[in-house]
């Protein structure tokens, strides 16, 4: 267990540094989930009230979108060069590697989520702050459901040529039921009179697909990267 | 009885080993024994299949017919401690070019799980004569430079069967020569040495056995006259199989698939 930890902090860490140097992955989708979450504004926020429940869809539809971006370009540096190839010729579990390569996907996450919060929050006047904890607990929850379905898809597709069209489609059937648990909870907390036992319902359920998915995820991981 | 924790590269075995993609064969009934302390060349023209070949001995890719063993044990059966005693230096240098040459050797150092990565990373600076050019990203590097460092890198952790894609690409005279040299310290510690290349001057005088990979068929290469002569002399006796479908895996016309 101690050498698969090494291994997953070691993959983080070089994405990390990585990204601090060129920031593509980082500037990319947090300018895209911005970009977005404007837009939406301007569609559903009228004389200074937003759409009944807009925030929450606008919130994690947001999260989606980037969140794609990012998945897309997760495995990029690793099929550059092939370094994809020195990683799986490693003795290392492969398993590990994929912990790794989700784990920076989730830190990336969690800074554009940071930003796409504030900004629904300020421009469709949710009250997201008001239970921050069952926000964080729901974002945190869905976004790890929702990449970890992605970055093994990303890796899957990595030696595809279609990867960038094929991702999305492949990914957003098996995730529609994060997003919507995602969007659902979030609009439990927001609503004027907030449903605390249905957040925690949406979140046990968040729960359950996570377990699911990362499971799944880490069982197919080896057999997919074999050629 | 549990296995054993470090695989026998005494022998690497390939009985029958095919490779298809889709309706391509790149690997047709392959039949070859490596042995420790050799050094094999192994030649055919582009894509013949040779760096599918050296993915297989690799254990990256599967065959999708016959088997490999390494000692006695499959790739499947050996596992990451199997994976640990092969060194891979491909076509593409497996290096991230946002990172410095010391970060790329101390990261795979770590993967590999070696004692003192920053010690050993050091000691592979100073064998690809980048010491004084360890902190700088390797994107500023020229082709020659990143492949020293990715030779180092591909032998970091000692292996014991090596593999090499076109390793002389982009080196000058000096860097040539350095590399063979390395090939023979790698051949005299008992390592399995596979070099895939087109070079076939620099090689002719270290080889112990080249290997023509023609339609992915194999067959070896006799030992008199140069190596380039000999290799001419197995095209020109061995046509490529007409493209169109599989065609039958067929012996060559000297006595067939190569092995020993």
């Amino acid at each position: 267990m101690r050498r698969f930890l090494q291994v997953a902090w070691l993959v983080v860490r070089k994405d990390l540094r990585v990204e601090s140097r060129n920031k593509e992955m980082l500037l990319t989708t947090l300018f895209f989930a911005a970009s977005c979450v404007l837009v939406f504004s301007f569609g559903f926020v009228r004389g200074g009230e937003a759409i009944d429940g807009s925030a929450s869809g606008v919130l994690w539809i947001t999260i989606a979108f980037s969140g794609t971006l990012a998945l897309g370009r997760a495995f990029e540096r690793e099929r550059h060069h092939d370094a994809l190839r020195g990683l799986l010729l490693a003795p290392a579990d492969r398993p590990a590697i994929y912990v790794g390569k989700l784990l920076g996907v989730l830190l990336l996450l969690a800074f554009v989520e940071a930003l796409v919060v504030v900004m629904v929050a300020f421009l469709f006047r949710a009250p997201l702050f008001r239970h921050g904890w069952w926000l964080l607990t729901l974002l945190s929850l869905g976004t790890i459901g929702f990449a970890s379905v992605g970055t093994l898809f990303s890796a899957m597709l990595l030696r595809t040529r279609s990867r960038a069209v094929l991702l999305p489609v492949l990914l957003y059937p098996v995730t529609i039921p994060v997003l919507i648990m995602g969007v659902s909870g979030t609009f439990a907390l927001v609503q004027p009179e907030p449903d605390l036992a249905l957040a925690r319902l949406w979140a046990s359920m968040l729960v359950f697909f996570d377990v699911v998915f990362l499971t799944l995820a880490l069982w197919t991981f080896e057999p997919v990267m074999t050629e | 009885m549990p296995p054993p924790q470090t695989a026998d590269f005494t022998q690497v075995t390939l009985s029958n080993v095919s490779r298809h993609y889709g309706r391509r064969r790149a690997l047709s009934q392959a039949n070859l024994v490596l042995s420790a302390g050799e050094i094999i060349g192994l030649l055919g023209p582009n894509g013949a299949g040779k760096s599918t070949l050296l993915g297989v001995l690799s254990t990256l890719a599967e065959p999708s017919g016959g088997e490999v063993r390494y000692g006695d044990r499959t790739a499947r059966q050996g596992g990451a401690p199997l994976r640990a005693q092969i060194g891979f230096l491909s076509h593409e240098l497996q290096l991230y070019p946002e990172l410095t040459a010391r970060e790329n050797l101390e990261f795979f150092a770590g993967l590999y799980g070696l004692d003192h990565p920053a010690e050993r990373a050091r000691e592979a600076l100073v064998l690809a004569s980048l010491s004084g050019r360890a902190d700088d990203v390797v994107e500023g590097f020229s082709r020659g430079m990143r492949q020293r460092l990715a030779l180092e890198r591909a032998l970091l952790h000692g292996p014991r069967l090596v593999l090499f894609d076109e390793p002389f690409t982009g080196l000058d005279e000096a860097s040539c020569g350095a590399l063979v040299t390395r090939l023979e310290q790698l051949r005299a510690a008992g390592s399995i040495v596979v070099v895939a290349t087109h070079d076939l001057d620099i090689v002719d005088p270290i080889l112990d056995r080249a290997i023509l990979l023609r339609s992915g068929r194999l067959r070896e290469l006799g030992q008199t006259g140069s190596l380039r002569a000999r290799y001419r002399a197995a095209l020109a006796e061995t046509p490529p199989r007409r493209r169109r479908g599989i065609a039958p895996a067929a012996p060559g016309p000297q006595g067939g698939e190569a092995g020993t």
